[in-house]
């Protein structure tokens, strides 16, 4: 808080004012804040809720609800998508909890190795993953089948991707990470003592599993339901690479429907369930994380000693590399042979290698670059500006230098709750239609970005700003440092490791990010994943397996870049 | 020539006084300690002073130019002062000898000036060897000696220390504290030192000024504020102590299980009916019988219990008739079993009358 009052009379001993009759800048900067977060943020989701209620006239009306329910396909797919996301959450649990246990508590061979597996499942992109598993377990022609029939001399194949189980199968695999790296932590805070504890007391090793370990972690585990079941549901690129063909509508795909229609209304009205189901969700884990039973696990760990499995630990690792084989090794292999492929269709043979395809995208096609640039360059834009907003609030609330800062940052963490397709729409309803028409412009999918990507930068900046203790700025200013003295000598240099990680954390997804940008994008600001998913409704594998490549080489390098300079572990923590 | 005072200084959070009307002269030069327990307020009036917190009323000022007062302060940054946080404060990002340059390059001191200082106050804290380590190199006791370097070297008016020893561990905490001392004979900069721990704020201090609920209780000379305490809780905080409460009658004090005559106490005393007294475990001897009470007043009586820590005993003493018992401490030598007959020897000139 800063005092700015002015001075009495001045007396034979004149107190010195912090701003002698002065103008109150506090106010202003924070006034400055508040306006950019209303329009990068508020703006968007209030003219979301307006556009489902406000009829062609311009008065008030439930008619969008009515019809965009009206029908029992509508219904049926918020019932689908639900079932998806359960069946996502479920299966990562099953994929997760194993490893996760295999690598913090056990002397299975090759943890590191499958620890960077678990991180390269998740960095591929969903929709890469996708058309890998399309090429890999399509009805008849994907790899998987051809290999089912060519050995047991059946005419048809046996998996089907095109299904629900292939959605799940192919969510699964992406997002268990989120349960992988929420076990990992929990376990890695139970210390051996707390089992020891139970072990002198009689329990043997299944019933301390039962009773004392798996009750500490089981809120971290249920924490990672929740997150992958959020996520499954505001996925929109593989409902629409797979759910379309497979008759099996969800919500993303119908507001899609929606919004080709050009019925900004209906989707509006279409996607309020799903922002609810979302609160209500996240309040519920936020419930769940913050329980008593909970803070154990919150506690200093103390040692932890490695569970030797024998023989067993050979079985684990068969699981894992199994689990990195699906996830990882088995998609990444079909999609750099249909790269270099005429036809991915004909299989690894000699004569079929080409780098046509390669060619093609570097240099004829016309769009293919412009997308690679531009997501670069918005990924990079969309980063540093979630982050400088992000630590400038951050900064201001946890040094209380305005009034309301918490309103700042309440609102930085506000675009968590709503899924990215959802945000486009509002975004979309805010600033497509005049007087703004910034509908194809660079301008509105970098802003979109942002918003999107802000709460994971202000979680780190906040984070940051904590991990510096205020006696270290003060002791800048007792002797003689202004506060942009503190900042620039001690603030900065200190955040800057930290500043770089969260810098990739956001770079990352942005330069991935599709479901933000698909309704967002037009000819002049389409960035690579919408073009990636363009060639996949067009079935162009081989083309496409090349943009997915120079996506994965991009952030790859970046992500190394960030092992290099902020240690290994930085994406495998909790955030 | 730096006084610093306080007029009647507070500090409200919500409805709760964290400073509560505390008036306060610190002397040219003077080391005085605030002392009491935690959220008594004493680390919110350091900051105060530092000028990290505005008061809701009252004063500071330094040599009669009001620094600190509910219309504004001056910031820290324009005070002079330098100041031992309690978490040391060592900027990680820097070395030893950057850390102590720091306050000369803000007060832009010639590089070479300022390289001479460093390196003569790092040979006064003994850390000289280590002028280009990096904070985290160095241990808890180093890194004290880094802040105090740091704090002292660009001369400040007043040094404020918050409880810079907390962190350390018996031994470190016994040793820095003769170091705090030894510095302040050699410089002799005003200082104001918060702290807890009554040991340290008797060993390093002129004066000790100990706080108790946002107020001040009593301001004296360590030895002083030990035998001559004003109020209970300064008797009660600084060292044991027993309290006994005397009942006038017919010239003299009627206590629990014992007599004494009024004109047997050192002062006069106060006016009231009954008065309570403060009497070190320390001023009390326990003899075999009245004969070696060695002129002091005998009270019969027996122990009833006894510790023994190695520097001496402690025993508890319940005189003949008595409901309450007295903590009093004696030299190892001195031994009598639990449930033996004894006298107490007690001096009244010993026993402070508190207000």
């Amino acid at each position: 808080m800063t005092a700015t009052t002015t001075v009495g009379e001045p007396v034979a001993s004149a107190p010195v004012g912090r701003s002698p009759r002065g103008f109150d800048w506090s106010m202003l900067v924070w006034a400055l804040f508040a306006t950019i977060l209303i329009v990068i943020v508020v703006n968007p989701i209030f003219r979301l809720i307006w556009e489902s209620v406000v009829s062609e006239g311009g008065g008030l009306t439930l008619d969008n609800y009515v019809r965009a329910y009206g029908r029992p396909r509508y219904w049926q797919a918020l019932v689908n998508t639900v079932v998806m996301g359960a069946g996502t959450a479920l299966l990562s649990a099953l994929l997760a909890v194993p490893l996760a246990w295999a690598c913090v508590r056990t002397d299975m061979p090759g943890r590191g190795f499958i620890k960077l597996c678990v991180l390269a499942a998740f960095i591929i992109p969903p929709y890469l993953a996708a058309v890998g598993w399309v090429l890999l377990a399509g009805p008849n022609s994907g790899w998987l089948n051809r290999a089912w029939m060519w050995a047991t001399g059946s005419s048809q194949g046996i998996f089907n991707i095109y299904s629900l189980s292939g959605l799940i199968v192919i969510m699964g695999l992406h997002l268990f990470f989120f349960i992988f790296v929420f076990t990992s932590s929990a376990l890695e805070l139970v210390s051996s003592e707390m089992e020891d504890a139970a072990n002198v007391l009689g329990a043997g090793p299944v019933t301390t599993a039962f009773r004392i370990t798996l009750p500490l972690i089981m809120p971290a585990i249920l924490g990672g339901l929740i997150i992958i079941f959020l996520q499954s549901i505001a996925l929109f690129a593989v409902p629409a690479i797979i759910a379309i063909p497979a008759r099996y509508p969800v919500v993303t795909t119908q507001l899609t429907e929606f919004f080709s229609n050009n019925r900004v209304d209906l989707a509006a009205a279409y996607s309020l369930p799903l922002l609810l189901i979302t609160m209500a969700m996240l309040g519920i884990q936020r419930w769940l994380l913050a329980r008593k039973g909970f803070s154990v696990v919150g506690g200093k760990g103390g040692e932890r000693r490695i569970v030797r499995l024998g023989p067993w630990r050979w079985v684990m690792f068969g699981y894992a590399l199994l689990v990195a084989a699906l996830s990882v090794f088995m998609p990444l292999v079909v999609l750099v042979q249909a790269a270099f492929s005429k036809a991915w269709g004909r299989g690894f043979a000699l004569d079929n290698l080409t780098l046509r395809h390669i060619n093609f995208i570097l240099f004829e096609h016309q769009g293919a670059v412009p997308a690679l640039v531009r997501s670069i360059v918005y990924a990079s834009i969309a980063a540093f500006a979630a982050l400088t907003l992000a630590l400038v609030i951050a900064y201001m609330v946890k040094r209380n230098l305005v009034r309301g800062g918490q309103a700042l940052a309440f609102l930085c963490m506000a675009p968590f709750v709503i899924p990215g397709i959802i945000l486009a729409i509002g975004f979309y309803a805010a600033y497509a239609p005049p007087p703004l028409a910034l509908a194809g412009t660079a301008m509105i999918i970098v802003v979109a970005f942002t918003t999107r990507l802000l709460p994971i930068a202000y979680q780190n900046s906040s984070a940051g700003i904590t991990s510096i203790h205020i006696e270290m700025e003060e002791a800048v200013r007792i002797l003689g440092g202004g506060r942009f003295t503190a900042i620039r000598r001690v603030v900065a240099p200190l955040l800057k490791r930290s500043l770089v990680g969260a810098w990739i954390l956001i770079f990352v997804p942005a330069c991935q990010e599709l479901s933000t940008a698909i309704f967002l994008s037009g000819p002049n600001n389409r960035v690579l994943s919408v073009l990636i998913f363009d060639f996949s409704e067009e079935g162009r594998f081989e083309q496409l397996a090349v943009l997915g490549g120079l996506l994965l080489i991009i952030t790859v390098i970046i992500v190394a870049i960030g092992f290099r300079i902020v240690g290994r572990d930085f994406m495998l923590r909790r955030q | 020539m730096p006084v610093v005072h306080l007029k009647g200084l507070t500090r409200r959070f919500g409805s709760f006084a964290a400073v509560d009307n505390v008036d306060l002269e610190i002397r040219d030069g003077e080391f005085l300690s605030l002392l009491g327990p935690s959220g008594c307020g004493k680390t919110t009036t350091l900051r105060m002073i530092a000028g990290f917190i505005d008061p809701t009323s009252g004063t500071i000022d330094v040599d009669g130019r009001v620094l600190s007062s509910p219309q504004g302060s001056l910031p820290p940054e324009k005070r002079g002062m330098s100041m031992i946080f309690q978490s040391y404060a060592i900027w990680p990002n820097m070395t030893v000898a950057e850390n102590v340059g720091f306050g000369l390059e803000i007060r832009k001191v010639p590089r070479e000036e300022a390289r001479r200082q460093v390196a003569d106050v790092l040979d006064v804290v003994k850390m000289g060897h280590l002028a280009d380590r990096y904070p985290a190199e160095l241990s808890g006791g180093q890194q004290q000696r880094v802040a105090l370097a740091r704090a002292i070297v660009v001369r400040p008016a007043v040094l404020l220390l918050d409880e810079p020893l907390s962190n350390l561990d018996a031994n470190l905490r016994e040793e820095m504290r003769f170091e705090i001392r030894r510095l302040h004979e050699q410089i002799r900069i005003t200082t104001v030192y918060v702290t807890h721990d009554q040991a340290e704020a008797m060993a390093t201090s002129d004066r000790i000024a100990v706080m108790n609920k946002g107020r001040i209780e009593q301001v004296d000379a360590p030895y002083v504020v030990y035998t001559r305490p004003k109020t209970r809780f300064v008797a009660g905080f600084i060292g044991r102590t027993n309290f006994v409460t005397g009942r006038r009658e017919a010239g003299a004090l009627r206590f629990d299980g014992f007599v004494i005559p009024a004109e047997r106490f050192a002062g006069a005393l106060p006016p009231s009916d009954e008065i309570t007294f403060s009497v070190r475990p320390q001023s009390l001897r326990i003899a075999r019988d009245s004969a070696s009470a060695n002129g002091h007043l005998p009270i019969a009586g027996r122990v009833v219990d006894r510790t023994f820590l190695g520097e001496h005993w402690d025993y508890t003493f319940r005189p003949a008739g008595a409901v309450g018992d007295l903590k009093v401490s004696a030299p190892p030598s001195e031994v009598f079993e639990v449930g033996s007959h004894a006298v107490l020897a007690l001096d009244p000139t010993q026993m402070v009358a508190l207000d």
